[in-house]
């Protein structure tokens, strides 16, 4: 299906990532957002707030965060693509909710502006450091979809994609952008809208009586009704049944097919942005505004004659598993750069199974990387004979500076 | 840590809250991204600041793509304010442009910088509104150091103001795009 033209700002735009991924939401068919405004996200919720009537959309700025995704939940199940835009605090008040929306299998997205440091944090600089929130911070097994953007033309087309990827798969997305790339200001160009290939709500077309609300298709996706259209629809977050009704019985349940429907689609779903990694001694794993940053140190990498290849991860999780151990196999070692102090590198080391060196470059926050660490941190998997045990934390400049020297020279 | 591409331009705006400091980063950015096909990467302040208070934009203007989107020694200062001259005046190069609104800011450095002046509020107020003392700015920075071509920022102005005040930012505009040429002709 394509986009509708009335919902697409056609042309060369210059607006930051926050903008871009409101225009995004637009664009995919978003006709709801549940939000309570918070820095650094404000700008996305108004400027959806803006373009909201004259499209046929809605923003409701709910009494709190729990309202704010509660209302997204009820908006999906009625139809409608449905967002919120948040950013850390936001972000943890939602938490049970998006649990409820795993459960459910509602489709809907989160835009995170992720801000640096843990609880109120730095609300105006930048951080990556909820992602493994974003993975696992509800309670129970569940499984989500995240994309990290690195530009405003990323926030836009990756907010598009996320909606698609929600419909699809009746699962939450979220678009785990920062603080920086949302307050940049760049280029964006926002095609036409027959350009725009958009995912439609996934329908039951069956007769009324036959319905089966949790029946899945083939992909382990069931397909949805709208509430209002004369259905018997029994939800209910406890573990349920095909028919949505509670059973102790996990057998019968949805709880592996919400993990499986994911999983078993991992690779339809992974998307990775690859350069240089067929004669690559040492490979950055990054993801976010941090692979914009890295590629400069890879470049200046490339030009002392080192082997460098650059995988990006559009969607953190699913994390990209097989490709990792593949690399792994070749390579001498991965340098992963993240805004936060460790987090995605554990995930890399789980795939990497001791064949590899790993250096994580961390960054607390609240700016972005030197690229001059991440340059360090390739020479030294180089020049490096022995097997670290364990990754290896570089220690930046900065911190050489402040607290003398680490195990880098 | 420095930029390697020697065909990068880093740009601050230094002034007040409301003296469209961001907004003149947003026009030229547009009119470098947008009309002369560079890429340009706008990044504002968003500190504590409020209006009336200290307030800061950047822009980093390359051939190729902006990889780190902040700027490091900036080539070129526009400072509106004392406190905008005094804060950035430090992080700008060797040789770099500083270009200042005479009657807002006084001179206290002896780095070896290139320095031009120009009473753009001065001129803004002749011309009907103060509001557009960034604008003369932007006209005489166009000139000065011809970062962006004039034709490109001849289409990025009309769409980046109301409508209503197209005429009178494009008279702005042009009153500091001349002052810019003559200073050039005296140096």
């Amino acid at each position: 299906m394509r986009a509708n033209p009335r919902d697409v700002r056609t042309g060369i735009l210059y607006i930051d990532g926050d903008v871009a991924a409101a225009e995004g939401a637009l664009a995919a068919g978003c006709k709801f957002v549940g939000g309570y405004p918070i820095t650094p996200s404000t700008e996305a919720a108004e400027a959806f707030v803006r373009r909201a009537p004259q499209v046929g959309a809605m923003f409701i700025q709910m009494e709190d965060e729990l309202g704010s995704i509660s209302a997204v939940m009820g908006a999906s199940l009625s139809g409608k693509k449905s967002m919120t835009i948040t950013s850390g605090p936001g972000f943890s008040l939602m938490m049970e909710t998006i649990g409820f929306g795993a459960m459910l299998e509602i489709p809907f997205v989160i835009i995170n502006i992720q801000r640096g440091g843990p609880s109120t944090g730095v609300p105006t600089k930048t951080g990556q450091a909820d992602m493994m929130q974003a993975r696992w911070g509800s309670q129970g097994d569940y499984e989500v979809i995240t994309l990290s953007p690195d530009s405003p033309q990323e926030s836009f087309d990756f907010t598009i994609k996320a909606f698609n990827l929600a419909e699809k798969y009746r699962v939450p997305v979220m678009l785990m952008s920062d603080e920086c790339v949302g307050h940049m200001t760049e280029k964006v160009v926002v095609p036409e809208a027959d350009k725009i290939e958009i995912e439609p709500r996934r329908l039951y077309k069956g007769p009324k009586d036959k319905y089966v609300p949790f029946k899945p298709d083939k992909d382990l996706v069931p397909p949805m009704v709208k509430a209002g259209d004369g259905y018997k629809l029994y939800l209910s977050a406890l573990t349920h049944n095909e028919r949505g009704y509670p059973t102790q019985n996990i057998k019968n349940s949805s709880s592996r097919r919400l993990i499986d429907k994911i999983r078993l689609n991992a690779d339809d779903i992974i998307e990775i942005k690859e350069e240089g990694l067929e004669d690559a001694e040492v490979v950055v794993v990054s993801y976010g505004i941090t692979s914009r940053v890295a590629f400069r140190a890879i470049e200046q990498a490339r030009k002392l004659g080192i082997k460098v290849g650059n995988l990006r991860l559009v969607t953190v999780w699913p994390f990209p598993d097989k490709k990792i151990t593949e690399l792994s196999k070749k390579v001498k070692g991965f340098v992963v750069p993240e805004i936060n102090y460790g987090q995605v590198v554990f995930e890399v080391e789980r795939c990497v199974h001791g064949n590899a060196n790993i250096i994580l470059v961390p960054h607390g926050g609240a700016s972005v990387h030197n690229p001059n660490d991440i340059l360090t941190a390739i020479k030294t998997i180089v020049k490096d004979k022995k097997r670290y045990d364990g990754i290896l934390e570089f220690k930046t400049e900065l911190e050489l500076r402040i607290f003398g020297s680490g195990d880098n020279k | 840590m420095n930029r390697m591409e020697a065909t990068v331009t880093e740009i601050r705006f230094g002034g007040f809250g409301g003296q469209g400091i961001i907004r003149s980063g947003i026009i030229i950015g547009r009119a470098a991204s947008i009309y002369d096909n560079k890429s340009a990467t706008m990044n504002q302040s968003f500190g504590p600041e409020a209006r009336g208070g200290a307030c800061s934009s950047q822009l980093v203007i390359s051939e190729d793509r902006v990889l780190y989107p902040y700027v490091i020694r900036t080539d070129i200062l526009v400072a509106l304010s004392q406190e905008g001259y005094e804060k950035f005046v430090h992080e700008l190069k060797d040789n770099g442009k500083l270009l200042y609104d005479e009657d807002l800011v006084k001179l206290k450095s002896t780095k070896r910088i290139d320095t031009y002046s120009i009473p753009a509020t001065k001129f803004a107020e002749e011309l009907g509104n103060r509001i557009i003392a960034n604008v003369v700015m932007l006209g005489f920075l166009t000139s000065i150091t011809q970062v962006v071509s004039k034709e490109a920022m001849n289409k990025a102005l009309p769409e980046s103001v109301p409508e209503r005040y197209v005429e009178l930012n494009i008279k702005a505009f042009d009153k500091g795009y001349k002052y810019g040429i003559e200073q050039k002709k005296a140096k």
